[in-house]
């Protein structure tokens, strides 16, 4: 059974000259076990999506609408209390920042276990054994003694498996992770996805990632859905995603992309820069930078169409990309 | 000894130490070892990249390159001249010829000036260089070698713009002057995926232009190698392995870089599982008390009793390493 289905979820903001549309209609499914990759560059909706499944986003001022169904029950119109109550114990999250999502004043035993008190009702000794199990499952040395331990004692590494422990202390059946490794350095970055992947091994949890990073995707992701301007403009399975992409953008950012393990003469440079929300073009929001666009492109949106393989593409130009994508 | 013809920058056994306050006031709390011996040459036309993690010192040896902090010790040498020790003339000429990039474009270029203002100030501060009558017709050539519209955006402000244009006016600021040397520091780091390329291809072309020398400091491995004639690895302060780009990258011969390299994410799932990876235990240790003996030896998987007694040195040559065991070729 599907784990996560999001069906033409919209959210909108209010901005100065009219509303921001910051996802327009954005529909994608997670399985048990899965590991979704949503990827994007600033700007493209990406995070408000992730955010928007979590219920973290505030109403008002956001408008949010479609449908977000975890194990088929709707959360968005659930009331506040009981979509907390599932957010906090069915969806775990881990952000970018750890340094601003840990409490600074409280120690990072107190902050684990006090989620085990309240919502599991433990005792204060069960919670604190239970806090050191966690904290040694995410690899931080002398777990015992680092609970006592406030966030800013921790490196950034380690503050990021603080968050990964404090994520998963409920059992979520589904972790979202906004960014979680891009504040760190490569080899740190290795590490976290290392143990990120090994705790979803061992749970089974979905695992809806959010990132930035082609590299990322291509070493840990199932499936990718690409976003750009609010809009998944390609959906398919890793493979098919960076093997022979069907949209001109994730096209472009693959020939953009140097390699560290080779050295190409001329990078591809997609032109201009991602278009702002609240002033979105007409017609396809990429044609201002693709070079494949023609007049249909500049005054009709192309819908997000289901091509053979069970993939999906919102071009329609798609069949010329993939002639010329297809390796 | 001056450098020879080609080189255009030498630095020799450049230092930084950074006193920390000690807990008890009027105490010294130890030093931090931003910088502790690098030395390296850079050549006329070329780009040398220089890589390593955060807190490596990488950016502080950025600053001393052009002489926005003193070093500990050491020099950087310019022709006949050395950075840090250089007064008036001779000083102003220095500055003209080693020009700066930064990685931040939203905040090293000033809110309150308009395009045409922040262009025209390298020409105020050295206006022997170009006839103030002929200085807007530079600025607008400058604007069009780097993809800017002179009749469009002189007169805009820097919020105007976006991330990738303001790095381009940033560049054409330190290209104002026509200097030697560029030292870039997290160029691109800041930009996103799309907008990253335009601004490697332009920095580029530029160098094919103009004949202007790079130091370009990152912690992208990958742009790093696309943009670099050759390459050095920087570890807690110290350089541990320099050669040229693809002998550096194919055949790495510190642990550390071969490190550094396996855990860089390859954008091919096909390849996944198969590859070979060093997971590097723990973070690099802090710079106030680094290591004896090799620096990389806390977390090194070949480390010896010598590497924890005796330090080893970078030995000049094409494609030198700092490591008592390096990896064969």
């Amino acid at each position: 059974m599907t784990l996560l289905e999001i069906d033409d979820l919209r959210v909108a903001f209010p901005g100065p000259s009219g509303p921001v549309n910051a996802v327009n209609g954005v529909s994608l499914k997670v399985d048990p076990g899965q590991t979704l990759a949503i990827l994007g560059e600033s700007g493209s909706g990406k995070s408000v999506t992730a955010q928007a499944v979590m219920g973290i986003l505030d109403t008002p001022p956001a408008r949010i609408s479609g449908a977000v169904r975890l194990h088929g029950r709707e959360l968005l119109t659930l009331p506040r209390k009981q979509r907390d109550r599932i957010s906090g114990e069915e969806i775990g999250m881990v952000f970018q920042d750890a340094m601003a999502a840990l409490n600074p004043v409280f120690t990072v035993g107190h902050q684990i276990m006090e989620v085990l008190r309240v919502r599991r009702g433990m005792s204060r000794a069960d919670a604190r054994r239970r806090a050191v199990e966690l904290v040694d499952r995410v690899r931080i040395p002398a777990a015992k003694d680092r609970i006592r331990d406030y966030p800013h004692q921790f490196s950034g590494g380690m503050r990021q498996r603080i968050m990964i422990a404090l994520a998963i202390c409920l059992e979520p059946d589904l972790l979202i992770a906004d960014e979680p490794t891009t504040a760190l350095d490569v080899t740190v970055q290795a590490q976290v996805m290392e143990l990120l992947a090994e705790i979803q091994r061992d749970s089974g949890m979905g695992l809806l990632l959010i990132t930035h990073d082609l590299g990322v995707v291509a070493e840990v992701a199932d499936d990718v859905a690409v976003m750009y301007a609010g809009r998944i403009v390609e959906r398919g399975t890793v493979e098919q995603i960076f093997d022979g992409p069907a949209h001109p953008y994730t096209e472009g950012l693959l020939a953009s992309m140097p390699r560290v393990d080779r050295r190409d003469d001329v990078l591809y440079a997609i032109p201009g820069a991602p278009p702002n929300p609240a002033r979105l073009p007409a017609g396809c929001p990429f044609h201002l930078r693709c070079p494949r666009a023609t007049d249909e492109c500049r005054t009709v949106l192309p819908p997000l169409e289901v091509l053979p393989a069970n993939r999906a593409s919102a071009c329609h130009h798609h069949e010329e990309v993939l002639g010329a994508t297809r390796r | 000894m001056p450098p020879g013809d080609d080189v255009v920058l030498r630095v020799e056994n450049l230092v930084k130490h950074f006193p920390l306050k000690g807990r008890i006031p009027f105490t010294s709390g130890g030093v931090v070892k931003a910088v502790d011996g690098v030395s390296f040459d850079l050549r006329r036309g070329e780009t040398l990249g220089v890589v390593g993690e955060s807190g490596c010192g990488k950016s502080t040896l950025a600053r001393m390159l052009v002489g926005l902090e003193q070093p500990t010790s050491g020099a950087v040498r310019f022709g006949e001249s050395v950075v840090h020790t250089a007064k008036g003339r001779e000083l102003r000429a220095l500055r003209r010829r080693i020009q700066i990039v930064l990685q931040d474009p939203y905040t090293s270029l000033n809110p309150r000036r308009t395009i045409r203002e922040i262009l025209l100030q390298p020409f105020e501060i050295h206006p022997d260089v170009l006839d103030r009558r002929r200085r807007i017709d530079r600025i607008r050539d400058l604007l069009d070698l780097v993809g800017l519209d002179p009749d469009l955006h002189l007169d805009r402000y820097p919020h105007q713009f976006s991330g990738g244009q303001r790095q381009r006016i940033g560049i054409a600021r330190a290209l104002a002057l026509q200097p030697d040397v560029i030292v870039c520091d997290e160029p691109v780091s800041a930009l996103d995926v799309s907008v990253q390329a335009q601004v490697v291809n332009l920095l580029e072309r530029l160098q094919e232009e103009l004949g202007v020398a790079y130091v370009f400091i990152a912690h992208d491995l990958s742009v790093v190698r696309h943009i670099s004639d050759r390459v050095a690895v920087m570890y807690l302060g110290k350089l541990v392995e320099t050669g040229p780009e693809a002998s550096l990258y194919d055949t790495p011969r510190h642990p550390y870089t071969s490190a550094l390299l396996s855990a860089v994410p390859v954008p091919e799932p096909a390849g996944r599982g198969q590859r070979q990876r060093i997971l590097l235990a723990g973070d690099p240790p802090s710079p106030v008390d680094p290591p004896s003996g090799c620096r990389f030896r806390t977390r090194c998987w070949q480390a010896t009793e010598t590497c924890a007694t005796t330090e080893p040195p970078l030995a000049a040559g094409v494609h030198p390493v700092a490591c008592h065991f390096p990896l064969a070729a």
